[in-house]
């Protein structure tokens, strides 16, 4: 919010008082200026952008799992390649993430505990199983297809930290994307068995990517007040429908089908008409029960938990040689690998 | 230059040594992948991917030059891999691979070195590669050091995992056809930076033999442990149940 360095003396004299400085954010947010960390802004605000940005970050962490299920199986080394460097993406965009969310005052250690006790939540997609090597392609396509329809706007959120976050994590999504296409679109034009894979796996994901958008506008919790402070900027409706009209001639372009009988072009709005999502199967995988809920969550309990010696011993190891006159750990150090080891990136972030 | 008799020779020595160093290549990388989603923080989740991301691109260029990359990758069975037997053990926890990962970039360091040095086929590779292997052994280094002098816990892993691998690193000496390499220097170079970082670690140099009784060299012959076999069937299993099909 550069208003506040910019601002008169009369300003920020009315800025001391709770109502000047709602008014202030306010304004500043209603002329689409960035808020920045030191910025004051409501409790509330801070509190929906920890917890979407968390949300966000562990998304993108356990979203590594199904897609690091292919990469000791990838059947060619460049496709091997492929997958590696996507997967390491989405660790370095989990650590952008908790690092913007860290400019709020609420650690990694923190977030991460929230996500293994269950506390927080992750995207529901990943709790889908990656069952052959076409869900690979499958879930660049519509799946980060999706992620990338939500998240270009966000490149103009309200906050700063978590805009720009988004604007390197986008380029990178935008990438993935067109490498799983072009992964489908060798299959479709492969082998007859092939050809079967790649369909299969897009009947599988296609429903499932139109869940990522979020409930009906009529049921979503947290819209309404996230789209008068721009941290969102389009209805969930409007973002499906708009992900819908582009992955139709893409289908076409692949040779293959979109599991909606019920899909078809509306001459009079000019957008494509699609059947009816099932809501049930959708709450019922957010309740825990879908196909790999528990699996997800234990695995990352796992690495965690098996990690923690490891984080343990670097701390200690940077409590003992750390270059301070009279040495010794600082009361009350706790063992973050992060604060060791993730500073460059961190400032990466958040500059 | 001088006639084709000469030029097949130095192809066959050529196509030798590039399988050898490409399979070294080939299966750490493939070893590393197998951390994805596995590692302690994550930061080390990037550190990892983006060490396998080198080998696998040394692998590709070196396996190119020995023939068609994915037919050496996923149509060899395991009697024609000529990696160390070092780089395919399993990946253990964390300390294990910190060891493996020691052990062996600081032979790949030293190895590049001399190949940058020379004129063998391998020059402009081992260039921009060593590079990338400094990083790898700096990566190793410090995590050998944060382990052995972290906490005891972490002390007696490292320990541990230093002296199980111990025995693999005698075969990292054995001349490798093809190569114009100092091997003498070679191993007296690795057996200073390791021993100094090690005691630097507060880690002892291991006392155990450097090889098994029988497997001096086994790797480079195609003489394997238990644990590759499971490992190269999962990598090509995709591959070789659609035979001719590209991917």
């Amino acid at each position: 919010m550069t208003a506040v360095t910019e601002g008169t003396a009369a300003e920020a004299a009315m800025e001391t008082t709770a109502d000047g400085r709602q008014a202030a954010f306010d304004a500043a947010v209603a002329a689409d200026e960035r808020i920045e960390p030191r910025d004051w802004m409501p409790d509330a605000y801070r509190a929906t952008l920890v917890r979407q940005m968390a949300q966000h970050a562990h998304s993108e962490i356990i979203g590594m799992q199904p897609e690091a299920n292919w990469i000791t199986r990838a059947p060619s080394l460049r496709r091997k390649a492929i997958l590696m460097a996507k997967v390491q993406d989405e660790a370095g965009h989990g650590l952008y993430l908790y690092s913007a969310a860290e400019t709020l005052g609420t650690g990694r250690d923190e977030l991460l505990d929230k996500l293994h006790s269950g506390r927080q939540k992750y995207s529901s997609i990943f709790n889908y199983p990656t069952l052959t090597w076409a869900d690979v392609g499958a879930i660049g396509w519509l799946v980060d297809g999706a992620a990338i329809t939500n998240q270009v706007p966000l490149c103009r959120c309200s906050y700063g930290p978590y805009a720009r976050a988004m604007v390197r994590v986008c380029k990178e999504e935008s990438f993935h994307q067109r490498q799983g296409y072009e992964l489908l679109l060798a299959l479709s034009g492969g082998t007859p068995a092939q050809h079967e894979m790649a369909q299969d796996a897009v009947d599988r994901w296609w429903w499932p990517s139109l869940m990522m958008f979020g409930p009906p506008d009529d049921e979503s919790a947290h819209s309404a007040q996230s789209m008068t402070w721009k941290i969102k900027r389009h209805s969930n409706d409007e973002l499906r429908q708009r992900f819908v009209d582009i992955c139709v001639p893409q289908a076409e372009v692949l040779g293959l089908t979109l599991p909606d009988p019920d899909l078809r072009w509306n001459e009079e709005r000019g957008r494509h008409d699609f059947g009816a999502i099932d809501w049930t199967e959708f709450h019922e995988v957010l309740k825990g029960n879908g196909p790999c809920n528990e699996q997800r969550i234990t695995q990352r309990r796992r690495a965690h938990e098996e990690g923690a010696w490891v984080r343990e011993a670097a701390a200690s190891y940077a409590a003992k040689h750390r270059p301070v006159p009279g040495g010794g750990p600082a009361p009350g150090e706790s063992a973050r690998a992060g604060t060791a080891l993730g500073e460059s990136t961190r400032m990466e972030a958040t500059a | 230059m001088n006639g084709a008799p000469t030029d097949d020779a130095r192809d066959v020595r050529t196509t030798a040594a590039a399988l050898a160093l490409g399979d070294d290549a080939l299966i750490l990388s493939h070893r590393l992948g197998e951390w994805a989603g596995h590692a302690p923080a994550l930061e080390e989740e990037v550190a990892l991917a983006n060490i396998a991301l080198d080998l696998l691109g040394q692998a590709r260029i070196l396996l190119s030059l020995a023939g068609d990359e994915d037919e050496l990758a996923y149509l060899r069975d395991e009697r024609h891999f000529r990696n160390l037997q070092l780089v395919e053990q399993p990946n253990g926890d964390f300390a294990h691979t910190i060891a493996r990962q020691l052990y062996f970039s600081t032979y790949q360091l030293a190895l590049y070195r001399q190949l940058v040095a020379g004129d063998s086929a391998f020059g402009a590779l081992a260039a921009k590669a060593v590079k990338e292997v400094a990083y790898h052994q700096d990566h190793a280094e410090h995590w050998t050091l944060r382990l052995g002098d972290g906490t005891p816990e972490s002390h007696r892993r490292m320990s541990r995992a230093c002296e199980t691998l111990w025995r693999f690193t005698g075969e990292l000496f054995q001349p490798v056809e093809g190569l114009d390499i100092d091997w003498a220097a070679l191993e007296e170079g690795w057996l200073t930076s390791v021993t100094d970082v090690l005691e630097r670690a507060t880690l002892g140099l291991p006392q155990g033999p450097r090889t098994g009784a029988w497997t001096a060299g086994a790797g480079r012959q195609g003489l394997h442990t238990e644990p590759f076999g499971p490992m190269i069937a999962e990598m090509q299993h995709l591959h070789r149940s659609h035979p001719g099909a590209s991917w």
